[in-house]
């Protein structure tokens, strides 16, 4: 058996080390601050915190992935022949529930806000760390009574809820699943809650708003949404539960109650719910832009204030989805022309990346390779919003699968992009071990490419016509669908790649240093992975955010070790 | 005394104070989807919406609503009582607020028995049906935040009358309870 | 103290007053000047308890924005909703 090298040896003087043991820092870390079960689950450490998010935001990923994969395995043929009418309305209302609810909302906030956000500011932990445990159990209860809702019969109203059906006459477990995603909302409440008064208390001396890294002011606009959007759903979900359950009816068309009364209820939240969404991913981007192009962000203030801004316009635009169903013709033009305007902050956010990346000297790491597939998808899919935008242009695709291609792209092309690109970024910082970067480069060339694959011929459908959650089609659309079914088979093999190697990286990677990319911040300054308490001492800074020299100079070598 | 992550008291007690009043915005949202739906209702159907709302006891909300006044007017009372290390009265007035507080659910229980006699609570069809239905929803969520408010009060008063931050933070919950009772008795027995 | 005392005590007074007066204009006001009167009469009320009674008087800014910042939020919603409702 040959020697392991040193620099791949968790103990590099010890020759015998074959590079299987802890390294110093993972024994001192958080990671190794307690041993027991009790330890973790009754944890009140942020970090760990955030890997209990990390292994429950995975496990609902693939539940509603394998959803997924039930749609797009039906919609290999024209007829309904895999599932039941019935059974496919219920597969593609759990994949959406699911996706929203206990995927896309919590993935980036709850694991990487959770684990970065006091670390970036130079403190020990969240301002509220019991009630940070305590999101976490009501997500899981939340999820918990989603499973039952799988196993007891599922849903079949879409992940919408539309009244009168949900809450007259859908057969199903209506309630429990409202249930379920009310009881999630809390969690989400919560955490905003936590990360806003975290953000404005518990900064470190020097770290004024100025500074802060830019994922910071992204997950502070995106908990001014959590809390002033979440409740709104809260209550619109009870109202379906107290129609469904004691007969008391707000909606009801027969007593005289408005059904598009729940559209505009649930649209109010459920529209800045996209913007949950996408925001955190728009914050990680930025911070692997700058990183990797090892540049001071272009127009910090731009990009921090397009972030509140998003949030802030957010809220104006929910009658979009709502422009076929009834709401009057002014409401629409008034929520289309906002809807336009909410295109502004984000596409001045990619304006500014590019002028980060511009003369840049760009690395071509996983976490670059992510932020570009974002930036790509996420463009195309903005620009399709746009289109939806138009009144009139919507009439024509409106619940097509043109919505589905384009809110896709977002969420999936954006958002899981953006969420993989911080796993890879962040993984050694959380874990101490690096991982092989030609993987991580494959995973990140097969998203983008099976990406495309499977969500490129929906926006034909859509423009030729085809319904949304419809699994029966005329037989002339059968290619594009199979098209993107095959797409969507070779994401299903990029998300499982990184399970191979991100979890072999955990034994056998080569440690990693503190500072593997070089990167500024302060959550680059504590060992890979961090103590318990984070810093040994309060820091203080006195420099900007992203403080990379301005030029470098010809035949300039890189400082900081890479990859 | 500072617990982690804080390095001052001054900022332990502000954030707790911040974080109480992100959290009554949360209240305010969750009961303005109530006051949304209640606007709904009054724009589509107006002339409906005010019959049904002249059947509900006028007198007995202003009662409760006066009742509610006075007990944030005791927790206020308390608040600068616990300010000024008075911790008895604290402790004494906190009590009276959350009996005020029962007291408000008793004449509520009156009320709802009272109408179920008039054959008001549950009426066949149309837009009085959906009023009354909003009116038990309404009322009754925020029947639920007046018995947790209440039992929050007592709770504070008995085991921990001298924790200042602790009995502001509990006083704002109850003073935002009371907020919201005084929008929901205009939009709900006062439409005309 | 004294002094904070019998601030409340006026405090709870003006609540009274209002409260008579919104009983008052119900039986008095009819149609949309009801509508002002009464929730001009209950953002009063809410005014003082917010300023005088949740200490928002001696708090700094920015607990105050964040102590008004539903209110103004939840109005965007009942804005939008009146004016597709009134405009349909």
């Amino acid at each position: 058996m040959t020697d392991v090298p040193a620099n791949r040896r968790a103990n590099p003087h010890d020759i015998r080390d074959r590079g299987l043991s802890e390294t110093p820092e993972q024994r001192t870390s958080y990671l190794r601050a307690g041993h027991t079960l009790r330890s973790w689950f009754l944890t009140t450490d942020h970090k760990r915190i955030a890997l209990l998010y990390l292994v429950a935001v995975t496990f609902f990923f693939f539940v509603g992935g394998i959803a997924a994969a039930l749609i797009r395995i039906d919609l290999l043929t024209p007829e309904g022949d895999l599932l039941s009418n019935e059974g496919y309305n219920r597969a593609f209302t759990l994949h959406g529930v699911i996706m929203v609810w206990f995927f896309l909302i919590p993935s980036i906030p709850n694991t990487f806000g959770n684990f970065l956000i006091p670390l970036m500011i130079g403190a020990k932990d969240l301002a509220f760390p019991r009630l940070n445990l305590l999101s976490w159990y009501i997500y899981v209860i939340g999820g918990l009574c989603t499973l039952f809702v799988l196993v007891a019969g599922g849903v079949d109203t879409g992940w919408t809820f539309y009244t009168p059906l949900s809450s007259m006459f859908a057969h199903g477990q209506v309630v429990m699943a409202a249930t379920a995603v009310f009881i999630v909302g809390f969690s989400s409440i919560l955490t905003g809650l936590n990360f806003i008064v975290t953000i404005h208390k518990l900064r470190c001396p020097g770290m004024t708003w100025g500074r802060l890294p830019l994922f910071v002011w992204s997950h502070y606009a995106t908990s001014l949404i959590l809390v002033l959007a979440t409740p709104v759903l809260s209550i619109t979900l009870a109202l379906i539960a107290a129609e469904r359950l004691f007969g008391l009816g707000v909606f009801d068309p027969k007593l005289g109650g408005d059904p598009l009364l729940y559209q505009h209820l649930f649209w109010f939240y459920s529209h800045p719910a996209v913007y949950i969404m996408v925001l955190p991913g728009l914050g990680v981007v930025s911070e692997l832009v700058t990183a990797a192009a090892r540049k001071r962000v272009f127009g910090y203030w731009f990009v921090a204030g397009s972030s509140l801004a998003i949030a802030a316009v957010g809220f104006l635009v929910w009658g979009h989805h709502m422009f076929v169903a009834g709401q009057s013709m002014y409401a629409g033009a008034v929520f289309s022309f906002l809807s336009l305007v909410v295109a502004v902050p984000s596409a001045v956010k990619v304006y500014n990346w590019t002028a980060t990346l511009y003369k840049g000297q760009i690395a071509i790491d996983p976490p670059f390779l992510f932020a570009a597939s974002f930036i790509g998808l996420f463009v195309f899919g903005g620009l399709t919003g746009l289109v939806l935008a138009m009144l009139a242009v919507d009439t024509h695709v409106h619940d097509t699968y043109f919505v589905v291609a384009h809110f896709h792209y977002i969420m999936v092309g954006g958002t899981v992009s953006a969420y993989f690109g911080a796993l890879h970024f962040w993984w050694p910082k959380m874990f101490g071990r690096t991982y092989p970067m030609v993987w991580g480069r494959i995973m990140a060339l097969l998203i983008y490419l099976g990406f495309n694959l499977t969500f490129f011929p929906q926006f034909i459908l859509g423009y030729l016509g085809m319904p949304r959650r419809y699994h029966v089609y005329p037989p002339e659309w059968q290619v594009w669908n199979v098209l993107s079914s095959t797409g969507a088979s070779i994401l299903g093999v990029a998300y499982v790649l990184p399970f191979v190697y991100l979890l072999w990286s955990l034994r056998y990677g080569p440690p990693a240093p503190a500072n593997p990319w070089g990167a500024a911040g302060l959550e680059w300054t504590v060992p890979s992975p961090p103590p318990k308490e984070n810093f040994a001492e309060t820091p203080v800074v006195d420099c900007p955010a992203y403080d990379y020299p301005l030029e470098m100079e010809e035949g300039e070598m890189k400082e900081g070790a890479r990859g | 005394m500072v617990d982690q992550p804080y390095s001052t008291a001054p900022q332990q007690r502000e954030a707790a104070t911040m974080g109480m009043f992100v959290f009554l915005g949360t209240e305010i949202m969750l009961f303005g989807g109530m006051f949304a739906v209640a606007l709904g209702l009054r724009l589509t159907h107006p002339r409906e919406f005010v019959d049904a709302s002249l059947q509900l006891h006028v007198w007995i909300g202003a009662i409760n609503t006066a009742v509610l006044l006075t007990s944030s007017a005791a927790v206020a009372l308390a608040v600068h009582a616990v300010r000024a290390h008075q911790y008895r009265a604290t402790s004494v007035l906190f009590v009276i607020a959350a009996l005020l507080g029962v007291v408000f659910l008793g004449i509520k229980a009156f009320e709802y028995a009272t109408e179920y006699r008039e054959g008001l609570l549950l009426p066949p069809v149309g837009v009085q049906r959906l009023f009354m239905d909003l009116y038990l929803l309404s009322t009754g969520l925020h029947a639920l935040h007046v018995i947790v408010g209440a039992g929050l009060l007592a709770g504070v008063a008995a085991f921990a009358p001298r924790r200042a931050t602790l009995v502001e933070n509990t006083g704002l919950f109850w003073h935002l309870v009371d907020s919201i009772w005084v929008f929901l008795y205009p939009v709900l027995y006062l439409a005309r | 103290m004294e002094q904070a005392r019998k601030r409340l005590a006026i405090v709870w007074l003006a609540l009274m007053v209002l409260l008579a007066l919104t009983v008052a204009g119900s039986f008095t006001v009819t149609g949309a000047a009801s509508a002002v009167v009464s929730f001009g009469v209950a953002a009063a009320k809410v005014v003082l308890i917010f300023w005088f009674f949740m200490q928002l008087r001696t708090e700094k800014g920015l607990i105050r924005v964040f102590a008004v910042g539903a209110i103004a939020w939840l109005a965007i919603l009942l804005t939008m909703l009146t004016i597709d409702n009134v405009t349909r």
